[in-house]
């Protein structure tokens, strides 16, 4: 009969069981490709709309083109809004009866959070890849070289892994599916509370300092800069320093949201 | 030190949600390689105690051990030496049988190929060999419950925790739980099972512990409880409400029961019987006789709620929705 392996504590296995979990989730894009498929599809849809249905009536703050200044912008909202599939599949995924298995596993218990969080950047690297191609198309370019546009993409994926880890908690913490739609709805107002359409000069002034402030602004003005974009100058502190904040604000978020998420978890069943 | 004898020991166990104590105070003790049923109603604190024994839920106080381990203080050693059937279905739907055995072999640390081996082996062992790729959720009750049991076998557990493992199967698929129970017991595993069926536990479990409110009210093997609880019963139904009172009395003569009830919107009386064919006989003649038609008569295993209010002297909580569910 098969006997109990060496037994090293459950922590010794986070990779392994993180590495069984994505593949879990790999295993459910293969039964769902056009669920897949569509979410990929969403965020370029997005940029479509705002390039071609309202990119002609607005202005790039000193000028330039609305689609060089949009595609960056759009990047980093796509990263910011991914917030939304990781909560809806991790408070999913908590309502299932799977997850007393896994619980009563000698498995180790951030697998399951690190695990999807492998699997959600995954899906935000495809995404990402999606996105340029479709931005190239559109004639979007980057001007700075290929050094400084992976750095913009590197600096991407951190708001992402970020807001993900923000949505593991969130998802946790909801609970309930009916809860999640709450926050389906609030990410808009959030996520168009920044420089991502529009620069936050032209917003009502303390609305603009609000907006300027947002973590997905400071991404969305670094990687305008890195891309060498129009419209990535503003006067405020905090568009000055855009590219530190674009590295402070996910790394704070990370450092605050990995742990409560991993004890959230932990204490499950308290 | 640990208890050697014992696959489980639990003490004073106490769980409350808010105000309400789920458990409260509840002991049991299962002696290796024993099958050990707790009986009782939804509600009673039956799901909550194997959840707590199979580290998915805290205790508040008590001293609960799992072959040989605190599920407190060393949840993993626990997990690693039990297997959990839960009431719902504790497997991936999305996935089939054989993705899902093997990723919790791989979450056992099997590696691999062992993992894959072991679903392969499962699958064969549990007739679901054949389902190919079809995901679980298109599975039927009975596949999925198989799956699942498979699942909780993954490791060969030293304790295997049954919660209500045949609610919502057919008599088919009851049988086929039931027998697999009892070839794991052979093989040295230790079960504690819960349900609502006095037959279930009555087929399985070598002791019973009776649990209502949280705490275990009576305890013994299945005869020593059926002794206590007064065995069998007969049930008759008259055709004409007006002579239930005077059924009643013939009943209770013919059948020799001291203690008959009656239920006027049923139509119906029933009382204890020791000599079950002698009681069923006597009451027939008695009955045309004293020319009282009955619409029905049967000899029936005494329910569910006669056993608590046999032992507790009251009916216990919601039981009207387990109405003849031993019968």
């Amino acid at each position: 009969m098969t006997h109990v392996p060496a037994p090293a504590h459950p922590s010794a296995w986070v990779l392994a069981d993180s590495w069984t979990m994505t593949r879990r989730g790999l295993a459910h894009w293969a039964r769902q490709p056009v669920q897949v498929l569509v979410g990929l599809a969403f965020p370029v849809m997005l940029l479509l709309m705002f390039a071609y249905f309202l990119g002609g009536g607005m202005t790039v703050p000193g000028g330039g083109d609305y689609k060089e200044f949009l595609v960056p912008g759009m990047l980093a909202l796509t990263m910011a809004f991914g917030l939304e599939g990781t909560m809806v599949a991790v408070t999913q995924d908590l309502n299932k009866g799977v997850i007393d298995r896994f619980r009563s596993l000698p498995m180790a218990p951030s697998a399951v959070l690190v695990g999807r969080s492998a699997l959600d950047m995954l899906q935000s690297v495809l995404s990402l890849l999606a996105m340029i191609g479709v931005g190239l198309l559109m004639g979007w370019r980057w001007h700075d070289g290929l050094g400084n546009a992976l750095q913009a993409m590197g600096l991407l994926l951190l708001l992402r892994s970020a807001m993900l880890w923000l949505g593991i908690y969130l998802g946790m913490v909801a609970g309930k599916p009916e809860l999640v739609q709450a926050v389906q709805i609030l990410i808009w107002p959030v996520g168009f509370l920044s420089n991502v359409f529009a620069s936050a000069e032209t917003m009502p002034g303390w609305l603009g300092a609000v907006a300027e402030w947002n973590p997905m602004s400071a991404t969305a003005a670094a990687v305008r800069e890195l891309f060498g974009s129009p419209g990535a100058d503003g006067g405020s502190w905090a568009a000055q320093h855009a590219l530190s904040m674009a590295v402070a604000w996910p790394l704070l978020l990370l450092a605050v949201f990995v742990p409560l998420a991993l004890r959230r978890y932990r204490g499950l069943g308290r | 030190m640990t208890d050697t004898d014992h696959a489980i020991v639990v003490e004073g166990l106490r769980k409350t949600y808010g105000r309400k104590h789920a458990l409260d105070g509840l002991d049991l003790t299962v002696p290796r390689g024993t099958v050990h049923g707790l009986l009782g109603p939804n509600g009673a604190g039956k799901t909550t105690t194997v959840r707590v024994l199979a580290t998915l839920l805290r205790p508040d106080a008590g001293r609960v051990e799992v072959a040989g381990r605190d599920v407190v203080s060393h949840p993993d050693e626990v997990r690693r030496r039990i297997g959990l059937l839960g009431q719902h279905a504790a497997v991936d739907e999305e996935l089939s049988g054989r993705q899902n055995l093997d990723m919790f072999g791989r979450l056992y640390h099997l590696g691999a190929r062992r993992a894959a081996a072991r679903a392969e082996e499962l699958l064969e062992r549990f007739a679901l060999a054949d389902t190919g790729r079809k995901p679980v959720g298109r599975y039927s009750g009975g596949m999925r419950r198989r799956l699942d049991l498979a699942a909780a076998l993954i490791l060969a557990p030293e304790v295997l925790f049954l919660d209500e493992p045949t609610t919502g199967l057919d008599p088919r698929g009851r049988t086929e739980v039931w027998e697999s129970v009892r070839s794991l017991v052979d093989g040295g595993t230790t079960v504690l099972l819960t349900t609502q069926y006095l037959e279930e536990a009555d087929q399985l479990a070598d002791r019973i512990s009776v649990v209502d409110t949280g705490k275990v009210i009576a305890a013994g093997t299945p005869d020593e409880l059926k002794a206590r609880l007064g065995g069998d019963r007969i049930d008759v139904v008259v055709r004409d409400a007006g002579r239930l009172a005077a059924a009643a009395s013939v009943v209770a003569m013919a059948a020799r029961a001291a203690a008959v009830t009656t239920d006027p919107d049923r139509r119906l009386i029933s009382a204890p019987v020791t000599d079950r064919m002698g009681a069923l006989t006597e009451t027939v003649r008695a009955l045309a006789a004293a020319g009282i038609e009955a619409a029905d008569i049967a000899l029936r295993r005494p329910t569910l709620d006669e056993v608590f209010l046999h032992v507790t002297g009251a009916a216990p909580a919601g039981a009207e929705a387990k109405e003849g569910a031993a019968a």
